[in-house]
């Protein structure tokens, strides 16, 4: 009964949340001083022409009711149609959410594999070599422009190395005849390759994806690692820690079974900032290595004012963000028996 | 003890995490040998409809996939060439075309081309009614009427205009890609609520072209695949592949590898960066588009000759050419690009300040003050600062008023600028579409939305819209040559307009890539001459 209530209460926060964002972007759509209609017909096109799209467009009716209308149709699976491509909304967000995914998510679990130990390293051996190695490293994720580290990366690894692909998902061999070689099952080339059984095609795709995933699965590490030092030196420090040292405990468990049950609590809100963060696209990125991801898909709409593709894609990043908060309070009550 | 082991071990999980990040997986392929592979930002596109189609990516693809009754042809830019019809003749008054169709062309259907089709698809462009329905509207043609305008007899067509055009006009008209002939037969089956096939069009191809659209991503690219049996020859590679990669270094990047044929993006820095490459090669070509200044003359400043004669001589053509834009643009001061009949080539105007300074004290306005608004974008940014600091040598000070770029031409359109900073590009390749717009205001109150770029800036071209108006009905083309040289002499001497650059076109390839066509100013770009 009470789990019933606990998913109820999920339901209800996550509408009121999604409601609130749309509204939120609505309005923040609407009372920008920028007409989207000229953005539509070109420069050339007459009043009436112009006329004509905003009706088209249903711009002429009263805001209230233009949102109503926008949450009636996202209700029903319906974004909308994109003013600048002429593709509906949903469409063209199924097709550049899964390769943000992909890429968030191999991102987020290097940056998890390689963050946690280093933050661990760190917190163990406070003022030590590593220590300051882990932090400078931390501090040069977080402090250089990841536009700078993608083109530097790409030049390296990419132009002069030659040891990964280059931008883009696929090499233009496989990219020209993917669509009609594989099922798009999930979006996700790495998945849906594999399902295929085309080896070929997912080893030439985890050689595109490695670059910009372990360029962001770095700036990931920055933010775990120094997160997880903190969090690591907190505990450390308390009683329960002496006890066990105390008690003869091997140090490996006391840091990895002690400790990390109460760092692993907020390191869980700390990662899953970290991967909603990346989930929203991480625009320099994407463009840099021209990934077709929501990212860039927000952007460029933003850019010609086109509404429908902003507050679509919004959408998503809104429901991404509910889903994870939804997951992460899972995780506590899994790892944190006073939570469940 | 312990303790230091564990922390080695997490040291070394953490490296080998790394190390495995970086690990040499990839297999590095060449781009096919059948096919071409392009790299350009081809987010314009709004639709594949070449009824609709109206964005230089967009028209790109028509191109390669239609063709219309009339072409102009790569090898041999000389003007209309014939494309669907073998031939043409124009009535006693100058009011009747008729076109015979060549025979035993086919669509990528298999469906005969026939004389319906290509009526049907001029008519098809009226009805819809999309942005680039008024190149044809322009002869008189409407939804009401087009139906008796546009007929099929036979194996010709029959088009009827109000007016007698000058012929080279309706020709030039017909070149542009909203004249593209489609099948009349696929396209009606997919109609859907009375959309003559709109919305299936956007993102297939029914065209008689040398590739057929294979498929379309909007953001991502496309994919064209080769016909066998075009009447113009079969395409030299099997397919096309259009990567859109917004980013003009990722571009560079993917060309020196190998990984593209062709990068049509790059900026003038990556251009001399490559410049040593033995692998590459730039070809170099003008597009249509051309930038200028205007003055709004409900300033009444900008009525006084003499102080818009100040301005042309306090601009830094040359250098902000060889500098700043280097590459990119090229100096021109008329409004007809270069390529187009009549284009005047000479650049009367450089930098004089000394000059600039004594027109200044003539014309007696005092304390000039230009509102220039600009874009936000850098080349528009970078230019309108060295007009702001050669102005200001000159005396005339110059505020910059830089924003949005659908905004600005909002206030544009509204006539509430002061001075702006535009770029045009041409719609079709007749002279008239600059003529048109650059020195055509018939009305030029405020409620009359004439909309033509003279109008906007409250410019009332006098002799020059006759002169316009007399070009586009003169029936000799050396005659309509000659006039609308005259017509652009006295435009840049009279006019609120600065016309300063055309825009260059810097295609990168690899070096085994020849035969590519950009378009240049007055088509696009054609694909299927391209070897490698």
């Amino acid at each position: 009964m009470a789990r019933l209530r606990g998913l109820g209460g999920a339901a209800f926060s996550l509408a009121v949340t999604l409601l609130g964002l749309l509204f939120v972007t609505f309005i923040i759509s609407r009372v920008v001083p920028i007409d989207p209609v000229i953005a539509i017909v070109g420069e050339r096109a007459s009043e009436a022409q112009i006329e004509a799209a905003r009706v088209a467009l249903g711009l002429d009716k009263p805001l209230w009711q233009q949102f109503f209308i926008f949450v009636g149709n996202a209700l029903q699976g319906d974004l909308g149609t994109s003013i600048r491509t002429g593709e509906p909304v949903i469409q063209a967000v199924a097709r550049a959410f899964p390769a943000t995914l992909e890429l968030a998510t191999l991102a987020t679990i290097l940056g998890v594999i390689a963050g946690v130990p280093a933050g661990v390293l760190a917190a163990t051996r406070p003022g030590s070599l590593a220590d300051h190695f882990v932090r400078l490293v931390g501090l040069m994720g977080y402090s250089m422009p990841v536009f700078w580290l993608g083109l530097i990366g790409l030049l390296l690894f990419y132009g002069v190395l030659g040891w990964v692909g280059g931008p883009g998902r696929l090499d233009a061999a496989f990219d020209m005849f993917y669509e009609f070689e594989v099922t798009p099952y999930t979006g996700m080339i790495l998945i849906d390759t594999a399902l295929a059984g085309r080896w070929d095609m997912f080893v030439n795709a985890i050689s595109h994806i490695i670059l910009p995933a372990g360029l962001l699965g770095y700036v990931s590490m920055a933010y775990i690692s120094r997160m997880t030092r903190s969090f690591m030196m907190n505990e450390l420090g308390q009683e329960y820690i002496t006890t066990a040292r105390v008690k003869g405990m091997p140090e490996w468990r006391v840091i990895w079974v002690h400790a990390m049950r109460n760092v692993m609590v907020p390191l869980i809100t700390v990662i899953a900032l970290s991967y909603a963060y990346l989930l929203e696209g991480s625009v320099l990125t994407e463009t840099i290595f021209a990934w077709p991801g929501l990212g860039s898909y927000i952007t460029d709409a933003l850019l010609v004012n086109d509404m429908p593709a902003v507050l679509g894609g919004t959408v998503v990043v809104g429901v991404a963000f509910v889903v994870l908060n939804l997951v992460s309070d899972l995780l506590y009550r899994l790892v944190d028996p006073r939570a469940r | 003890m312990t303790f230091d082991l564990t922390a080695r071990r997490f040291g070394l999980a953490a490296t080998a995490a790394l190390m495995l990040g970086a690990a040499p997986v990839a297999l590095l392929a060449e781009t096919p040998a059948d096919a071409l592979v392009i790299a350009d930002a081809i987010d314009d596109i709004v639709s594949l409809d070449p009824q609709e189609a109206y964005e230089f990516s967009g028209l790109d693809v028509v191109n390669n996939v239609y063709d219309g009754l009339v072409e102009l042809d790569p090898s041999q830019p000389t003007g209309p060439q014939p494309g669907l019809a073998e031939s043409w003749e124009v009535s006693e008054d100058g009011k009747t075309f008729t076109f015979k169709m060549k025979s035993g062309i086919t669509f990528s259907s298999g469906n005969p081309v026939t004389a319906e089709d290509a009526a049907f698809s001029l008519r098809r462009a009226v009805k819809i009614n999309k942005s680039p329905a008024f190149i044809l509207n322009q002869f008189g043609w409407t939804a009401e009427n087009v139906d008796e305008m546009v007929t099929a007899e036979g194996d010709t067509v029959v088009l009827k205009v109000d007016q007698p055009y000058a012929p080279t006009f309706l020709y030039n008209c017909l070149t542009a890609g909203v004249a593209s002939v489609v099948d009349m037969k696929t396209v009606m089956e997919h109609e859907v609520n009375g959309d003559m096939g709109n919305e299936w069009l956007k993102t297939n191809s029914a065209g008689t072209g040398a590739f057929i659209l294979k498929s379309y991503k909007p953001n991502e690219g496309y994919l064209l695949e080769a016909r066998q049996g075009h009447w113009r020859g079969d395409a030299k590679v099997k397919s096309v592949f259009m990567r859109h990669v917004p980013e003009a270094a990722t571009q560079r990047l993917l060309l020196e590898k190998g990984d593209i044929d062709i990068a049509r993006e790059l900026t003038p820095v990556d251009i001399e960066g490559i410049a040593g490459n033995a692998d590459l090669k730039i070809q170099k070509d003008v597009g249509g588009q051309i930038f200028y200044l205007s003055f709004n003359q409900k300033n009444e400043n900008y009525k006084n000759e003499k102080f818009l004669d100040a301005m042309r001589w306090a601009i830094d053509y040359q250098g902000l050419a060889d500098t700043v834009l280097k590459g990119n643009m090229v100096v021109h001061q008329a409004f007809l690009p270069k390529g187009y009949l009549g284009a005047l080539e000479d650049t009367p105007y450089s930098l004089d300040v000394e000059k600039a300074k004594a027109l200044l004290a003539e014309s007696g306005v005092q304390n000039p003050k230009v509102v220039m608004d600009v874009r936000n974008a850098a080349d528009r940014m970078e230019m309108a600062q060295s007009i702001q600091n050669t102005f200001g040598q000159a005396g005339i000070e110059v505020e910059l008023n830089i924003g949005e770029g659908a905004e600005q031409l909002k206030r544009y359109r509204a006539r509430q600028h002061d001075a702006t900073l535009q770029s045009w590009g041409p719609d079709y390749p007749d002279p008239q579409t600059n003529a048109g717009s650059f020195a055509w205001n018939p009305d030029n109150a405020d409620e009359a939305k004439v909309g033509t770029l003279a109008w906007r800036n409250a410019y009332d071209p006098g002799k020059l819209n006759d002169m316009t108006s007399a070009a586009v009905m003169e029936r000799d083309g050396d005659k309509r040559k000659a006039m609308y040289e005259e017509e652009q002499k006295l435009h840049r001497e009279t006019s609120p307009f600065i016309v300063m650059f055309q825009i260059g076109y810097n295609s990168a390839m690899r070096s085994n890539v020849s035969g590519f066509y950009t378009g240049g100013a007055i088509d696009s770009a054609a694909y299927w001459l391209v070897t490698k």
